[in-house]
């Protein structure tokens, strides 16, 4: 059941893509996710399909890993298309007692599914290509502009490293209680789902109490290790942008540009 | 100055923040950490060790009593970072001292914090890497690591800072013993070879019988203090403590019990055998026979 969890998975490579810096895949990112909700015709999906397709395929990322992706959020598309589909008013093209579709509803299902999908392949795409540390980096230095309205762009960084640090540590540690707690004849696989709930209860509570003393000796650990937040730090690794990025700036200003023609030309469907 | 640190008639008493009462950890400890020596503390549980080695860093200042290192006083706290990089720290959990994923980033966290220039933590990463032996796994992800390799991690972290001082408090105490034996290999090669001064707080009696002196704590008070073979040849009152005695000195202590008169210095096995093989001579001799 833990083996499933891929948050932060990362896969080295040396392709175009995991060559641009973590800023400028993160505002690509960005400006991608804005277009998803900006395209009103299926044109402009073909467009952007295409644009992903092209990344993948430049990334080396096997398209498979990718659409596997998907996977656990499945039940949820499919339920926004089961929503949208039937509860949408508009023209009436099927009915049955108090279910009836409408052309607007087929159209909004099919662009809620749309946009959903091309969502979590995106922001896969980006962690597959982005080392965890590269990411917080990458958001730490797009952040820091915002230290004058007192954002704390270092702790929040630094808070995302620890947390991804500590998450292989934490599973392990769940396991290990989750084994502990069966050993002395608690059930977790077993029963409705309210008993299921509670007998979580025997192993958040040790895993907590551990995940507090974690971080009291890991707070120590740091100021042991002279840290003093974010002010006079220095990096191992300093972001530069380089030619690949211009590139990477380029590819997303044309397609920004496509797609908003694409709206213009052909309107809405 | 001879002395990396001095500790005198420290006394650090913890106050319970509910019922209001204290209670006195170290009791007028006074010691000193000469440079380059390789200094074991011993004690049992609840015997102020891990205290004594919080205030070597500052993370700890006394009650009343002096610390100092390299000359700073510990309770100045605008001295807090030149001593804190004076003295590198290993604890005992090595999960929960490594702050980044990757084993080169987490080396370089204090050079980092420190705002070294970025080709000079390259430098110092590198070269703390090599000390421990862990070079090739600089890209590796902390936690596809054994204990052993974990903890070496930690001290090359340490290390990076440049410290004069390595504090170690029970590095091993969580590891197998293949892994007890890493780190204190490395460790001990880190005392001779690059002529580090290292305080390693330990239970294991294996581990103190390597050092260049002894420090007994009991009840926050120093017990005994001395070379290994000043120290360990006192079996009894180091049972009063509490605490074991190495397995060849327990020997030679029982054997002399049975008045066999052995030279009780020996600590290892190799100067076990050695003194009874001695004193099996020397008696063969004393009977006249050929």
């Amino acid at each position: 059941m833990l083996k499933d969890i891929t948050l932060g998975q990362y896969f080295p490579g040396d392709s175009f893509i995991h060559r641009l810096d973590p800023r400028t895949k993160i505002l690509i990112i960005i400006a991608y996710v804005v277009m998803v909700f900006l395209i009103q015709n299926f044109i402009g999906y073909l467009a952007l399909a295409l644009f992903l397709a092209l990344c993948v395929a430049v990334s080396g990322i096997s398209p498979k890993y990718l659409i596997r992706g998907l996977k656990p959020i499945l039940v949820f598309i499919v339920f926004t298309g089961i929503f949208n589909l039937f509860l949408t008013p508009g023209e009436e093209i099927w009915r049955w007692g108090f279910l009836k579709i409408t052309v607007e509803g087929v159209r909004f299902a099919a662009f809620m599914v749309l946009r959903l999908i091309f969502l979590i392949l995106g922001t896969s795409l980006l962690t597959l290509t982005t080392s965890p540390i590269a990411l917080t980096d990458g958001m730490e230095r797009l952040l820091s502009p915002f230290k004058k309205v007192h954002l704390p762009s270092h702790e929040i960084a630094m808070m995302m490293t620890i947390a991804l640090r500590f998450i292989p540590t934490l599973l392990d540690e769940t396991d290990k209680i989750m084994k502990a707690q069966s050993a002395r004849g608690a059930s977790i696989d077993s029963g409705g789902i309210f008993s299921r709930a509670k007998a979580m209860v025997p192993i958040l509570i040790p895993l907590f109490i551990s995940a507090f003393r974690r971080a009291d000796e890991l707070a120590t650990a740091m100021e042991c290790r002279c840290y003093r937040g974010g002010e006079g730090r220095t990096r191992l690794y300093e972001l530069k942008f380089g030619a690949v990025d211009v590139l990477g700036w380029i590819y997303m200003a044309v397609l920004l540009a496509a797609v908003i023609a694409i709206n213009m030309i052909f309107g809405k469907f | 100055m001879d002395n990396i640190a001095e500790v005198r008639n420290l006394v650090f008493e913890y106050k319970d923040e509910e019922t209001g009462a204290s209670a006195r950890v170290l009791d007028g400890v006074s010691l000193d950490v000469r440079r380059g020596e390789f200094l074991a503390v011993l004690g049992r549980n609840g015997s102020g060790k891990s205290t004594l080695a919080k205030h070597l860093n500052a993370i700890l200042t006394p009650t009343s009593g002096k610390v100092t290192v390299d000359g700073f006083d510990t309770s100045d706290d605008s001295k807090l970072f030149d001593i804190r990089r004076r003295v590198g720290m290993v604890f005992q959990n090595p999960d929960n001292q490594m702050v980044a994923t990757i084993v080169e980033e987490d080396v370089a966290f204090a050079p980092e914090n420190l705002g070294v220039p970025r080709e000079e933590i390259r430098r110092r990463v590198d070269e703390a890497l090599e000390i421990v032996g862990m070079s090739a796994f600089k890209r590796h992800a902390p936690h596809m690591l054994s204990g052993g390799q974990k903890q070496r991690v930690a001290i090359a972290g340490a290390l990076a800072m440049r410290p004069e001082l390595l504090v170690m408090d029970e590095p091993t105490a969580m590891l197998d013993p293949s892994g007890r034996a890493e780190v204190i290999e490395t460790v001990k090669k880190l005392n001779r070879e690059n002529g580090m001064s290292v305080v390693l707080i330990t239970h294991y009696m294996d581990e103190a019988v390597r050092a260049d002196r002894v420090i007994v704590l009991d009840r926050g008070r120093i017990a005994l203090e001395g070379t290994p073979k000043e120290v360990f040849p006192q079996v009894e009152k180091l049972t009063a403590l509490g605490l074991d005695v190495p397995q060849a000195a327990y020997l030679i202590y029982m054997l002399n019990k049975h008045g066999l008169g052995l030279d009780a210095s020996a600590l290892n096995d190799e100067e076990c055998a050695a003194e009874l093989l001695r004193a099996l001579e020397s008696r063969r001799k004393g009977a006249g026979e050929p």
